[in-house]
């Protein structure tokens, strides 16, 4: 494709513009070395931190921790491996992606959250709170 | 798209955009033959984008497939059954180690599309090789974890918690499996024809799935594993 691009950016002037959004494209599209190496970095480091505060039974906040951590990590995936910004190419992408958040969200919180009211509500005799 | 570079090749004729189509085909006669080639790139290079953009929304959508297969862990997870708890039955070195082959694989696997994009079919080929290495090794530890565990009476009809730890666990093995058959279909493509639009634009896709099931994975470890055990 590069010299596709060649060939296109040496068409003034809507060849320079189109010859923009190839390369663009094609950087949104693959990233580069440095980016998927920072990436990989990072999410080495999000790894060991859980992995570690757990395996050396590090003091209460855990679960908090974990959490922090793993979304932290996604994060890191999203932005450094499937390469999502906010550039016009990946509007909608990124469209889709919060669009899915937001759902996993409401799938998520809605389906602890109605079993444990349900849970409290049909089981007095146990102890509330254990669930979840 | 196809009006924006048709309307700037106008020029100064200034089209109406009605009669966009039929400017193309004017102008697709007039234009050199260089230009008639840089048509054909932008229009594949559409196609793949759309092909893209499509795969990415077949993402998503198994996105919320997980999303309720970890919502139906998360309330089961506590109901063993007088069965084995997590804490009893999980070993976090073991877990750590499937982590990092998969981590490093979805690393290779970047590294495998930054070598298409050089057109380097040797790198592309090695990368993706060792990508299939990883993924095999990461497969071969989770069918080894499961086994390990129905022998021990810990099979998915034991308690609710193991039945949607094994639905969650193994529905993400058997993504990862199929990735593998993909990634293998891939390197034979590879290898017979080269990287022409339609390679690349799968590869792409692949590359997509690949670290789109490690995401996953973050999700499985931390929330199945590590909350497990903590």
């Amino acid at each position: 494709m590069s010299v596709a691009n060649e060939a296109i950016v040496g068409h003034a002037p809507h060849g320079a513009i189109h010859g923009r959004a190839h390369v663009s494209a094609h950087g949104a599209a693959h990233g580069s070395r440095k980016s998927y190496i920072v990436g990989f970095l990072l999410a080495i480091a999000l790894t060991l931190v859980p992995f570690g505060l757990v395996m050396t039974h590090a003091p209460v906040g855990t679960p908090l921790l974990i959490a922090v951590f793993a979304l932290a990590q996604i994060m890191v995936h999203i932005v450094y491996f499937l390469h999502v910004d906010r550039s016009a190419e990946q509007r909608w992408n990124l469209t889709a992606l919060l669009f899915t958040a937001i759902v996993v969200c409401i799938i998520l919180g809605g389906s602890l959250w109605i079993m444990h009211n349900l849970y409290v509500n049909m089981m007095p005799g146990m102890m509330p709170g254990s669930m979840g | 798209m196809s009006t924006g570079p048709i309307t700037a090749r106008g020029g100064a004729l200034a089209f109406k955009p009605g009669y966009a189509d039929n400017a193309a085909d004017a102008l697709r006669d007039l234009r050199p033959a260089s230009e008639t080639t840089d048509f054909e790139l932008e229009h594949h290079h559409d196609a793949a984008g759309t092909a893209q953009l499509g795969f990415w929304v077949y993402l998503m959508s198994d996105c919320l497939l997980f999303a309720g297969l970890f919502a139906t862990y998360s309330v089961l997870h506590v109901r063993t059954a007088g069965g084995p708890t997590p804490q009893s039955l999980f070993d976090l070195p073991y877990v750590l180690a499937e982590t990092v082959f998969l981590l490093v694989s979805s690393f290779t696997c970047g590294l495998a599309t930054l070598a298409m994009g050089r057109r380097s079919r040797r790198a592309t080929l090695g990368w993706l090789a060792v990508t299939f290495a990883l993924g095999i090794a990461f497969v071969g530890m989770e069918v080894h974890e499961f086994a390990h565990m129905v022998a021990d009476n810990a099979g998915p009809d034991r308690s609710a918690f193991l039945s949607s730890f094994f639905t969650l666990v193994a529905t993400h093995g058997l993504h990862v499996t199929c990735g593998l058959v993909w990634m293998a279909i891939m390197m034979v493509l590879v290898v017979k024809k080269g990287f022409t639009p339609s390679t690349e634009s799968r590869l792409n896709c692949l590359s997509l799935f690949w670290h789109f099931l490690d995401i996953i994975w973050v999700g499985v470890f931390s929330l199945v594993y590590l909350f497990g055990v903590s």
